[in-house]
């Protein structure tokens, strides 16, 4: 209540009149606007400059594959007993990030929450993003990448089938699906905005590249109602897809009988932790975008308040998986179990235990705060808390969980090489190079349906 | 040499509502092939123009049963079939074991229906359309609404469709050449 004057004040934004767009907007503006970026033919300086950072890092990440692929994966700190290290613990990162992007675009969609709408198209290609640096990690970790294709069922002369009752084969179905879908369902949405573009654009190769995307698309009536429905059955199809996806992942450690794997919790406070990730990561980047393009009256401070929200929901529900982790393991009386967690506590990891709890349990609690969650950079420096926070969960849930063998002779500590870490580096570059693209060459907010906005807000008057 | 076909007749409107109250006149005057271009959705407008519903979900449906089944009966065939392994007396046919997969093929083939469906009812891609021929019909993309009368209509009458267009308060009405 102190500050009423400023834009920036909570009370203001986050209430329930908060707008979701800044006033005076009309078709027109919203669409010149959003065009703009994409069609301008300057590219601006920062643009230049993070490109290029994150050119670097793909190019890192070329290198530490190459030599991966001359060396096999010895080269990385994995070893027996600790057999998945950074990769799968990247892999299960990176896909958790892209389920944000899900729920936003389908479950909100078929929940008809408006404020949806300036972020999905970006979530939705963070989604994507993230799903192609996930799927990178299980095919280096092969040890023979080359014969990846085994993993697809295929009438081969070995007359061999993949092992269908093994979580990994459901795994590469699960994702190669999620990676397809998003892909379906991103590009449907996006067919109205390239014929926007391809309208607007002066550019002839634009044109032509932007029409040739667009197939066609001319915004009759029909056209619009049957690309409706469409992607409201492709949202249908997306929100248990999403949880599936997730809960599939999750499988690949409940089906094995380590401890700390072991357990029934597992599914659905993965989807959760997902969510909780995924909304911190479209955070942590459209509060950056949204200042550096000046989109503050699309992306508006009350978006940012209501994922804190949603970040405070699932957050809960991932303390409560730790702490039902915890409980099962000594209600259990499993003295593995017991071991486990007291292991995780006090062990040789017990730092990166406890900074996962600080990360993503203590420090997210400033969220229930109203005046935190108005404040931008705070909500910003939280989302970066949440990301390192949950990277740490699955580090911890694979390696603790794999370094104390049942045997005490089988015991052994995993440290990462340099190799991880340029991996784990090169894959953000890689994500962050996508991105860089995305935001130059696609519009970064569904035009179509900000002006749908524009018109349910007109009548609202 | 090239004698202009007429495709039909283009009414150029500035708002949604504009463009509704046009097209249910349009329908109420008896024209039957008429078509409403608008740069977002509008609720009610594929109905005024006549369209009745679509079969769409049914084609989802039916690509949805073709997942599940695949999905189910490849899994049975690879483990029960074509390459069963006896793992201590274990049933091959161990079903609940394939539900993952079934249930991802199923998403997988009924995503696909819903997109390639819309697509393929939509006539899309479409390389060449004779409304593109409108100068101002790069609009329909930004902040303008069309209605189109085609020529094909029973009751289109170049001289006369005009009028009735004229009449309905339309910014322009523009001749579409084929």
């Amino acid at each position: 209540m102190s500050n009423g004057s400023t834009n920036d004040s909570p009370e203001m934004t986050t209430g329930m009149g908060a707008a979701l767009i800044g006033p005076g907007h009309s078709y027109a503006s919203v669409t010149d606007k959003i065009s703009a970026i994409v069609l301008a033919r300057r590219t601006p300086k920062w643009w230049i400059l993070g490109f290029f950072i994150s050119f670097v890092l793909v190019m890192m990440l070329l290198v530490a594959v190459t030599y991966l692929f001359v060396e096999g994966v010895g080269i990385w700190g994995v070893n027996i007993p600790i057999g998945w290290g950074f990769a799968i613990v990247s892999f299960v990162w990176w896909i958790g990030i892209g389920h944000a992007g899900t729920l936003i675009s389908a479950i909100l969609l078929l929940l008809r929450q408006q404020w949806r709408t300036s972020i999905n198209r970006f979530a939705e290609a963070m989604t994507l993003f993230a799903v192609s640096c996930a799927g990178l990690y299980p095919l280096l970790h092969l040890g023979r990448p080359w014969l990846a294709y085994w993993l697809f069922p295929y009438p081969d002369t070995m007359k061999m089938w993949p092992q269908f009752r093994s979580p990994l084969v459901w795994d590469c179905f699960a994702v190669s699906t999620y990676a397809t879908v998003s892909l379906m369902f991103w590009f449907i949405g996006l067919v109205p905005d390239l014929a926007t573009l391809r309208d607007r654009a002066r550019n002839r190769a634009a044109k032509v590249v932007y029409g040739i995307l667009a197939m066609g698309w001319r915004g009759s009536a029909i056209h619009w109602q049957r690309h409706e429905t469409a992607s409201l059955l492709l949202a249908g199809l997306a929100t248990p897809l999403v949880v599936s996806v997730h809960t599939i992942v999750s499988f690949d450690f409940a089906y094995g009988i380590v401890p700390g794997w072991h357990a029934t919790i597992f599914p659905p406070y993965f989807v959760a932790g997902a969510i909780y990730q995924g909304f911190a990561m479209v955070l942590t980047l459209s509060i950056p975008v949204r200042k550096l393009f000046g989109l503050e009256d699309f992306i508006t401070l009350k978006h940012l308040a209501n994922m804190g929200k949603v970040m405070l929901a699932t957050g809960l529900i991932v303390a409560y998986g730790y702490m039902m982790e915890t409980f099962m393991a000594w209600y259990s009386g499993n003295p593995y179990d017991r071991y486990m967690i007291l292991n995780r506590m006090t062990g040789p990891y017990a730092p990166v235990y406890w900074s996962l709890i600080a990360c993503n349990i203590a420090i997210p609690q400033l969220l229930w705060f109203r005046k935190v969650r108005g404040k931008v950079f705070a909500l910003f420096t939280l989302a970066m808390f949440i990301n390192v926070g949950m990277w740490l969960e699955r580090f911890v849930i694979v390696v603790t969980s794999l370094h104390r063998d049942f045997m005490p002779s089988a015991w052994g500590m995993y440290y990462p090489t340099r190799w991880d870490w340029m991996t784990l580096f090169g894959s953000i570059g890689l994500f962050l190079s996508l991105l860089f693209l995305f935001i130059r060459f696609v519009p970064l907010i569904s035009i179509f349906e900000m002006r749908s906005l524009v018109a349910a807000e007109g009548e609202k008057k | 040499m090239r004698k202009p076909r007429i495709y039909g007749l283009m009414a150029e409107f500035a708002s949604p509502e504009e463009l509704l109250a046009a097209a249910h006149l349009a329908h109420d005057n008896g024209y039957t092939r008429v078509d409403a271009f608008a740069p977002f959705p509008i609720e009610g407008l594929a109905e005024a123009v006549g369209f009745r519903s679509t079969r769409l979900p049914l084609v989802v449906l039916i690509g949805g049963i073709i997942g599940c089944c695949t999905g189910y009966f490849l899994q049975y065939y690879a483990a029960a079939v074509s390459y069963p392994i006896n793992i201590g007396g274990r049933p091959l046919n161990s079903w609940p074991a394939f539900i993952p997969i079934t249930f991802e093929l199923t998403i997988l083939f009924a995503a696909f229906a819903a997109v390639f469906g819309m697509l393929a009812m939509n006539g899309l891609p479409t390389p060449y359309h004779p409304v593109f021929n409108v100068p101002r019909f790069a609009l329909a993309s930004r902040d303008r609404f069309f209605l189109c009368i085609k020529a094909r209509d029973p009751k289109f009458d170049l001289a006369k469709t005009r009028e009735f267009l004229e009449s309905l308060k339309a910014r322009e009405v523009t001749t579409i050449e084929n």
